[in-house]
């Protein structure tokens, strides 16, 4: 059964469509991925599913029930996001911060239960900061604090992660360490994971399913090694690129054509 | 913070609070020693002058810390709202828009009782705050909180100069509300708190309700929805509980400035980030101030009394300056 399911989204700002009728089926357990160019929706699809952006038609479904009717706390209990630019209260600890992920889970002005601790305990183990817990976020890097906010993700214990560019912004090493974090917490745990990044290579190694969005509408769909070609990325990036096999993983590695730079004796 | 820090905090700030309600017994016009009043307490005679000087100081010693808590919650709960560490009550035109009304109910309906006057101002305060909500929505994003703050800054500009436009052609209005535009504690009386009281019951309720998610929106609107917070609610009942507490104790002693500003803040600095330290911790620092600045302007103003609103400000701007200043330290 699939849980998280949009049919015909129409969704934008104001009165700008950005969406424009998109019927999408999460698959669950899987990381699923969302590209496209710059301005083309995949952060509004996302907003949508996360239910930021009310849409102006469709229906969203979590389980056969309309999301919208669905009590906030209880759809926080399964369906987790983390945006693109939170904000760090000021002096707080990474603990503490990570400890605000059970908000779903309390009731009026009740402390942090022991099942509460045990869950912030376990992301910040999942996550590798334990020995961050007494530090300031204020004071780690930007790779750090990406952790953080992950393992505050993560205390929510959602089925169901949406995250929306969780690696710009981070140095090459972080974003392979964010991503392979991600992918560990999907096979152990088996959350499924929606995200859009913006890294094409990157994001054909770690999904297992591609949504391919341009101009507001789904162009393709599937597994990475069925649906990145080099007439998709024309498309939807208007980019001429070679596809070749990534020779660390096997999956498809664009190799973009400029105008410049090109091997004479090349076909 | 760890728990034993925190534990001594309380126990520190319950105690000061316990010494400057014993001296606001005891200091003002005439000094009776604190011997005396603790006996006056205890055996509750009101035979000597000494004793009936120390009773006639009990609601106003009540009223101060009732005032300083709620100015205190107030302002927490504004500076969460806003996302503005530096807002306080009057960000939203609280306190000015609370002023116009009374001062307009004086002027033009002859009003001079304390009942009369919390509604009025709670009228004043809520239409305003409505309102300055509203501009700081409109346009896209919704309120956030540099709108919040423009809006209330200009809001407050204009209203203050309806209240001065009002107040400065009519002698016996001025000589009216002249102490009320200052805001003192001075006229506290039992019937006056009694009336304010369940506005401020009513008001700390609600705060507390929508502390929890406070510190969730702290992270910003995205986060917050994400954890299951009804955004637009959550700011909403919180700013009605701080236009409750502000307003409800405005009508009564006039707006007192700076308190609700410098309380949260330092108890942020000492107690960290979380709501759930800073309201209470706030109410408690706000009867403290309040009730210490009380007794410090009887003591500087002797033989007479200089308004609390005015000690509020002294001690409050270079403490807010010092604030900033470490403030922008840590950050850098």
């Amino acid at each position: 059964m699939k849980r998280l399911k949009a049919n015909h989204i129409v969704a934008g700002y104001d009165k700008k469509i950005i969406i424009d009728g998109i019927d999408i089926t999460i698959p669950d357990n899987k990381i699923s991925v969302i590209i496209g160019a710059n301005a083309c929706g995949k952060s509004t699809l996302l907003k949508t599913l996360a239910r930021l952006i009310k849409p102006n038609s469709g229906e969203l479904l979590l389980d056969g029930k309309k999301i919208s009717e669905i009590p906030p706390k209880q759809l926080a209990q399964i369906l987790g996001l983390l945006p693109q630019s939170p904000v760090v209260p000021e002096g707080i600890t990474v603990a503490d911060l990570v400890a605000r992920g059970r908000f779903p889970y309390q009731s009026f002005l009740k402390g942090l239960s022991a099942k509460d601790y045990e869950a912030v305990e376990e992301a910040l183990e999942i996550m590798g900061i334990t020995d961050l817990a007494n530090r300031c976020v204020d004071e780690l890097s930007g790779g750090q604090r990406q952790r953080v906010w992950i393992a505050m993700a993560l205390a929510q214990q959602t089925d169901i992660l949406l995250l929306d560019e969780p690696t710009t912004y981070l140095d090459i090493t972080y974003q392979v360490e964010i991503l392979d974090l991600l992918t560990d917490l999907n096979r152990k745990r088996g959350t499924t994971i929606v995200m859009v990044l913006h890294d094409i290579n990157l994001s054909a190694r770690y999904a297992d399913h591609i949504f391919a969005l341009h101009k507001g509408k789904l162009v393709a769909q599937g597994a990475p090694s069925e649906i990145i070609t080099e007439e998709l990325i024309k498309k939807v990036f208007n980019l001429d690129c070679s596809v070749i096999k990534d020779p660390v993983s096997g999956s498809p590695f664009i190799v973009p054509k400029g105008r410049h730079h090109v091997k004479l004796n090349a076909s | 913070m760890k728990l034993s820090k925190k534990l001594l905090l309380i126990i520190i700030s319950f105690f000061s609070l316990a010494l400057c309600v014993l001296a606001s017994l005891a200091f003002g016009a005439r000094f009776v020693s604190f011997n005396e009043v603790l006996n006056t307490l205890i055996h509750s005679r009101m035979t000597t002058i000494n004793e009936i000087v120390v009773h006639e100081r009990i609601p106003r010693t009540v009223f101060g810390i009732i005032a300083g808590g709620a100015f205190g919650v107030s302002g927490a709960l504004m500076q969460s709202i806003t996302r503005n560490p530096i807002a306080d009550p009057s960000i939203l035109g609280v306190n000015t828009g609370a002023t116009l009304f009374v001062v307009g109910g004086i002027a033009f309906l002859g009003i001079n009782s304390p009942e009369e006057y919390i509604f009025l101002a709670l009228i004043g305060a809520a239409i305003t705050a409505v309102f300055v909500y509203g501009i700081g929505s409109m346009g896209p994003g919704g309120a956030t909180p540099i709108k919040l703050a423009l809006a209330g800054a200009a809001i407050s500009a204009a209203l203050s100069s309806l209240v001065s436009a009002i107040i400065m052609p009519r002698e016996q209005v001025m000589n009216a509300v002249r102490f009320w535009q200052v805001g003192s504690i001075s006229g506290a009386t039992w019937e006056g708190i009694v009336t304010v009281l369940p506005f401020l019951i009513i008001g700390l309720l609600l705060g507390l309700i929508v502390t929890p998610a406070l510190d969730a929106l702290a992270m910003g609107d995205d986060i917050a929805t994400g954890l299951g917070v009804r955004v637009g609610t959550v700011r909403l009942i919180g700013a009605m509980s701080g236009v409750l507490l502000c307003g409800a104790i405005t009508a009564l002693a006039g707006p007192i400035g700076f308190v609700g500003l410098m309380v949260p803040h330092t108890m942020r600095l000492i107690c960290g980030p979380n709501l759930r330290w800073i309201v209470p911790m706030s109410a408690l620092g706000g009867a403290i101030l309040l009730t210490l600045s009380d007794v410090l302007g009887r003591l500087i103003g002797s033989p007479g009394e200089l308004e609390v609103g005015i000690v509020t400000a002294f001690i409050g701007a270079p403490i807010l300056i010092m604030i900033a200043i470490r403030a922008k330290g840590r950050t850098l």
